[in-house]
């Protein structure tokens, strides 16, 4: 909401400084945007006499003028047709510069005759295109003083960014009343909006439909034998301040209005007009208007528009129609001044993408009142810059009220705001802002609200208006006291594991990634899809259309643009939501990584490509790290169809899965352009079972004083065997003396068996009641063979 | 028989075994004194054709040299072995300015840090971390905070919508952290005191405007908590967070339909050119919004507003860290290029914490 200085000053009575008005409205809560103070660019140019023009000896386009410029005489050369002995001119000095042509005056001889400044033309001074001779100022402007004062350019501009809720800050009488509230200066009497008596009856009325359109209720009046010309100087210089392009002065009207007022016109030219009566009405499904903007809108039944018998001429709350239009050759007017349901305005206005200042200030409430006195400022406007008589007021429907009674325990000030503001100050802020008292008794006021403040309707808000005039700075600040003398913990245990992991995982090198929650639906659908519900009805792109099904995704993708730029050895995880319905319970937390490349290049050793077993080791560190018991985790080969069907595995605790990892499938792979191999592993953290009590005591720790012993055997079993049935079988053996099997070489080819393959094993055989002998050893050893040939089919290797 | 000088064979000995230039000659002298045929022992052998009173002195001389000389060679000894010690280790001399070798180097995303701190921050003053679903409906979203269906507010937050339901519902990315107000106040009793962090999501992408980003929503219920207590709780984060014990803090009135009153935040700071500097300065830089809970919002989240109040705000995640740690363009959050991860993100170990700092 733009407006300028003096235009407030038309509303305020003050004496205050441009830079206290600024401060008090971001004070009170009208943040200023910006200040544009047009007098400080034009500050170097001023009113200058020229006593003699002379015809330049050398030139016969240029003269010699003798300048006055109120500070000494000073000659200039000039160009211009119009320079001429007596008359009153813009003058630059040497030194300053001029904006319209880009350049720094320097003192120069202009074929051979001194030249120290410049005359101006308009648009030399950047204040239009206007070059057709220099500016020629009345013959009574004082020379010496500066041309932007002189004349009206030095109208400070404030652009206020204002809240949807301050309809009546909407208008520059609005804005003026709050500051006077807040002690800036007095509001002045409106009378602007005092009656304005007609001398005719309206030829045409107004009637509102009973189809249960927008309109409330709406005034008319008829103005018969008006001159449209152009608006005066003053006007037009306001309506550009604040960024309106003068038309005509019918039009400016109705624009200068609502810019003061915040009350929305429109005047129709009434001999354009068919019928008696002008109807607001719901519009018919595939009715037409070519619109004030000269875009032509198909309205539908829930749009509430302005009609005669033969058509559509307006969107009620929103834009004029171009055909009914005033134009220079205007003489009949009838003027519309309604009001409109504000939900209806702005479901309209979305719905055709129309942006107007009437559909700003409707969509946010118009002061009821302002129907009938807004028909009146424009009555007398238009009398004044347009001649011709004004017929008697016609109306239709009926004006809501728009006031609400809302009560205040003052005391509630300092409960809920926190700071004392005496009663008497109280009620004098909300007076100010237009309240009226209507009950007092004991601890509480009861107010009516004004018209022209539809946000207001419970207690609190009045302790808002309150604290807001009275300055929130007042408000001491005072920190919050904790319940309990040490902090508690500020998270729980899920959010607690979620923390730990995350930085288990990047312990283990992988760099934490944010990436989008939503993905390519072709490509979640390559990641387990996802229901229809989980389909964004207006995505960003196509690229993002669809909350993602799993983590991965992003992240295999975010490797290929790594490998793009060069970085093809990449370690990322992330650890965030994915998606399987629309539900608030359908929402997982996973931690899920990807390797892609080769183990970082060392000239001590080889780099080797990344494999299955780091994506494996890093969901086992993921899965430590969030409290998972990982030495009672199974291992089975049956991972989700992203992964490479032959090397990739789930690790579980029966039928709860707790992890994913293994090679990316090379289709997958292919469809992200990506070489491989990339590995990853995706962990489901909700699934990690909760431990099953709060307990902090581990168990005991005991330690045997003998020493334990290690033995190698070596087994030759077939391809399919796993090595985890080899483990599983050697520590069945003697479960009270075998207290680890590991597994240290795998091996198949030459010497062994097609089919077959060699793995090696060290049991440790940990005694605790005395040291073996070799013969207990032996009998170990026999009974680790015996059971891993019974259970694999194997041999041990010779 | 004559025993020689034992001063002089003494002082020849030591001499030798001094200048002994390397183990062998060492050891040479070692028998040259004191082996079978050495010079001490032959003398010792002597011992028995003097008079007994005689030997006994001469016994005792002897013995003192001998305990000498074996101390000489110990210590000669020590001296040559740490010298061929040294010269041997010279000779496998490795290229010391070769690289380490690699170990494990990641790094922690900086809304992970940030998140982290400000729950270390809040967690101080008394606030637990609630959650929420990213998935809202239209009544957490909207409706319970106020916003109305056809208010401004709500048609300015550029909404992620889901297909529409058979009921003519539809489901929203929920465009705050707000909503987890209202989960929260329905499943607890006041006195709340709850901060959410998360994920959040507006239909907009240009320089400053990312489709998702990230917010942290407060929340205090109880009987007696006002607009003084919002603003001390303000201003202790954000000097706490920003670390500057004296950053200017303003605060605005302002509008949101879920607080009455409201009101932005805005933090001192000074702008060279391009450059913003968090800190007293000439200039104001907004940074959050904040009120006191409408009371029909507190209805909505089945809480008597005639009893409680409180306040709520929330707050950029993103934003802040930009601010805190100069990162200059907020889309580079999300492109997880591994060259912007290894800068501006964090060592896993350094987990913020008040006692540890920030």
């Amino acid at each position: 909401m733009k407006f300028t200085l003096s235009w407030l000053k038309d509303y305020l009575e003050t004496d205050a400084s441009l830079d206290d008005i600024v401060a008090t409205l971001t004070h009170i809560g009208l943040e200023v945007d910006t200040v544009d103070d047009p007098g400080a660019k034009l500050k170097a140019f001023t009113v200058a006499e020229v006593i003699r023009a002379e015809q330049h000896p050398n030139a016969d386009r240029l003269r010699v003028c003798e300048v006055e410029t109120g500070k000494g005489r000073v000659q200039v050369v000039c160009g211009a047709p119009n320079a001429r002995s007596g008359m009153k001119a813009v003058f630059a000095p040497s030194g300053e510069y001029i904006p319209g042509i880009d350049l720094t005056l320097k003192a120069a001889k202009i074929r051979g005759v001194d030249s120290k400044g410049m005359l101006l033309s308009e648009r030399e001074v950047g204040i239009s295109d206007e070059h057709e001779g220099i500016i020629e100022l009345p013959a009574d402007s004082p020379v010496g003083e500066p041309f932007a004062q002189v004349s009206g350019l030095d109208d400070p501009v404030i652009d206020i960014e204002l809240t949807p809720n301050r309809p009546d800050c909407t208008g520059i009488r609005g804005i003026a009343r709050d500051l006077a509230a807040a002690g800036l200066g007095t509001l002045k009497p409106f009378t602007d909006g005092e009656a304005v008596p007609g001398s005719f009856d309206s030829p045409r009325r107004w009637a509102i439909a009973n189809d249960g359109n927008a309109c409330h209720y709406v005034v008319g009046r008829y103005f018969r034998d008006v001159r449209n010309g152009p608006s005066p100087d003053w006007m037009q210089r306001r309506l550009r301040a604040v960024g309106l392009r003068p038309i005509s002065a019918l039009v400016d009207i109705t624009n200068y209005v609502t810019m003061a007022l915040g009350r929305p016109l429109h005047v129709f030219d009434a001999k354009k007009l068919d019928g008696a009566e002008l109807t607001m009405r719901y519009a018919r499904d595939g009715e037409e208007i070519l619109a004030l903007d000269g875009k032509t809108y198909r309205l539908g039944p829930t749009m509430t528009v302005i009609a005669d018998p033969k058509g559509v001429h307006g969107i009620g709350g929103i834009m004029g129609g171009e055909l009914t239009g005033c134009t220079e050759t205007t003489t009949d007017v009838f003027l519309e001044c309604a009001l409109f349901d504000a939900d209806s305005v702005a479901r309209t206005g979305r719905t055709l993408n129309l942006l107007s200042d009437a559909r700003y200030r409707f969509e946010r409430g118009v002061d009821p009142l302002s129907a009938d006195w807004g028909a009146d400022v424009a009555a007398r406007l238009i009398q004044q810059l347009c001649g011709g008589e004004a017929s008697h007021p016609v109306n239709a429907g009926k004006m809501p009220d728009g006031t609400d009674t809302v009560s205040l325990r003052p005391n509630r000030v300092r409960a809920l705001g926190g700071v004392d503001v005496p009663v008497d100050r109280q009620i004098g802020i909300l007076e100010a802002l237009g309240f009226t008292v209507t009950k007092r008794n004991g601890q509480s006021l009861q107010f009516k609200t004004p018209t022209w403040r539809p946000d207001l309707h419970g207690e609190a808000d009045l302790v808002e208006e309150i604290v807001r005039i009275y300055g929130i700075d007042k408000v001491e600040p005072v920190s919050l006291d904790r319940a309990t003398a040490l902090p508690t913990p500020a998270i729980n245990l899920a959010q607690r594991r979620a923390s730990q992991v995350r930085r288990a995982l990047a312990a283990q090198g992988l760099n934490e990634a944010v990436t989008w929650s939503f993905m390519a639906g072709q490509q979640a659908d390559l990641f387990g899809g996802v229901p229809e519900s989980l389909r964004l009805a207006n995505p960003i792109s196509a690229d993002l259309d669809t909350m993602r099904p799993s983590v991965l995704p992003n992240l295999i993708a975010a490797a290929g643009r790594n490998a793009d730029r060069g970085s093809g050895d990449a370690g990322l995880f992330e650890l965030g939501p994915q998606y399987r319905d629309d539900t608030p319970t359908g929402q997982d937390r996973v931690a899920a990584g990807v390797r892609s490349g080769a183990s970082p290049v060392h000239w001590a050793d080889k780099t080797r490509p990344v494999d299955t077993y780091q994506a494996k080791a890093d969901a086992l560190a993921g899965l430590a790290a969030a409290g998972t018991p990982v030495d009672k985790l199974q291992t089975t080969a049956d991972a989700p169809r992203w992964y490479h069907p032959g090397r990739s595995g789930v690790l579980r605790l029966g039928p709860n899965v707790l992890a994913h990892f293994g090679e990316i499938h090379p289709s997958i792979l292919r469809s992200y352009s990506l070489r491989g191999p990339v590995v990853a592993f995706e962990i489901m953290l909700d699934n990690v079972p909760q431990p099953k009590s709060k307990a902090t005591a581990r168990p005991g720790l005991e330690l045997s004083p003998y020493q334990a012993v290690h033995r190698d055997f070596a087994f030759v079993v077939p391809g399919p065997v796993t090595s985890d049935d080899i483990v599983r079988a050697a520590k069945t053996a003697d479960k009270a003396l075998i207290s680890g099997v590991t597994v240290f070489d795998v091996y198949a080819g030459k010497g062994i068996e097609d089919g077959k393959k060699s793995v090696a094993i060290t049991v440790t055989l940990q005694p605790t009641e005395t040291t073996l002998t070799d013969a207990q050893i032996d009998a170990v050893g026999k009974k680790v063979v015996a059971a891993v040939e019974r259970r694999t089919d194997g041999v041990l290797r010779g | 028989m004559e025993l020689p000088d034992l001063d002089k064979l003494q002082a020849d000995l030591l001499q030798t075994i001094e200048n002994a230039p390397d183990l062998d000659a060492l050891e040479a002298a070692r028998v040259a004194a004191l082996g079978r045929k050495g010079q001490l022992t032959q003398s010792m052998k002597s011992l028995g054709g003097l008079a007994p009173d005689d030997r006994k002195q001469a016994g005792q001389a002897l013995n003192q040299a001998k305990e000498r000389i074996t101390q000489a060679i110990e210590a000669r000894r020590t001296v040559l072995d740490a010298a061929a010690l040294e010269e041997k280790l010279l000779t496998e001399a490795i290229d010391v300015t070769l690289p380490a070798a690699p170990r494990p180097d990641g790094r922690i995303h900086p809304v992970s840090q940030t998140m982290d701190e400000c729950i270390a921050i809040f967690g101080e003053m008394g606030f637990t971390v609630a959650e929420g679903p990213d998935i809202e409906d239209d009544f957490h979203n909207f409706t319970a905070l106020n916003i109305a269906e056809e208010h401004p507010a709500r048609q300015m937050m550029d909404t992620f919508y889901l297909p529409e339901r058979a009921d003519g519902s539809r489901m929203v990315l929920r465009t705050h952290t707000s909503p987890v107000q209202i989960r929260t106040m329905k499943s607890q009793e006041p006195p709340i005191r709850i901060i959410a962090p998360g994920r959040t999501y507006r239909c907009d992408y240009d320089a400053t405007h990312t489709p998702m980003f990230h917010q942290i929503e407060a929340l205090v219920v109880d009987e007696v908590t006002h607009l003084g207590h919002l603003k001390g709780c303000i201003i202790d984060f954000l000097r706490a967070f920003f670390d500057i014990p004296d950053l200017p803090v303003r605060f605005r009135p302002s509008h949101f339909p879920f607080t009455e009153p409201s009101m932005e935040v805005d933090i001192g700071c000074s702008r060279k050119g391009a450059e913003l500097h968090i800190g007293a300065g000439d200039d104001w830089l907004e940074i959050m919004g904040s009120g006191m809970v409408h009371p029909k919002v507190l209805e909505h989240g089945g809480i008597d507003p005639a009893r409680y109040q409180g306040f709520a705000f929330g707050l950029g995640i993103d934003r802040i860290a930009m601010l805190k740690y100069g990162i200059p363009d907020l889309r580079t959050f999300f492109e997880a290029d591994l060259r912007w991860l290894k800068h501006y993100g964090f060592v896993p170990l350094a987990v913020p914490s008040m006692t540890s700092g920030l």
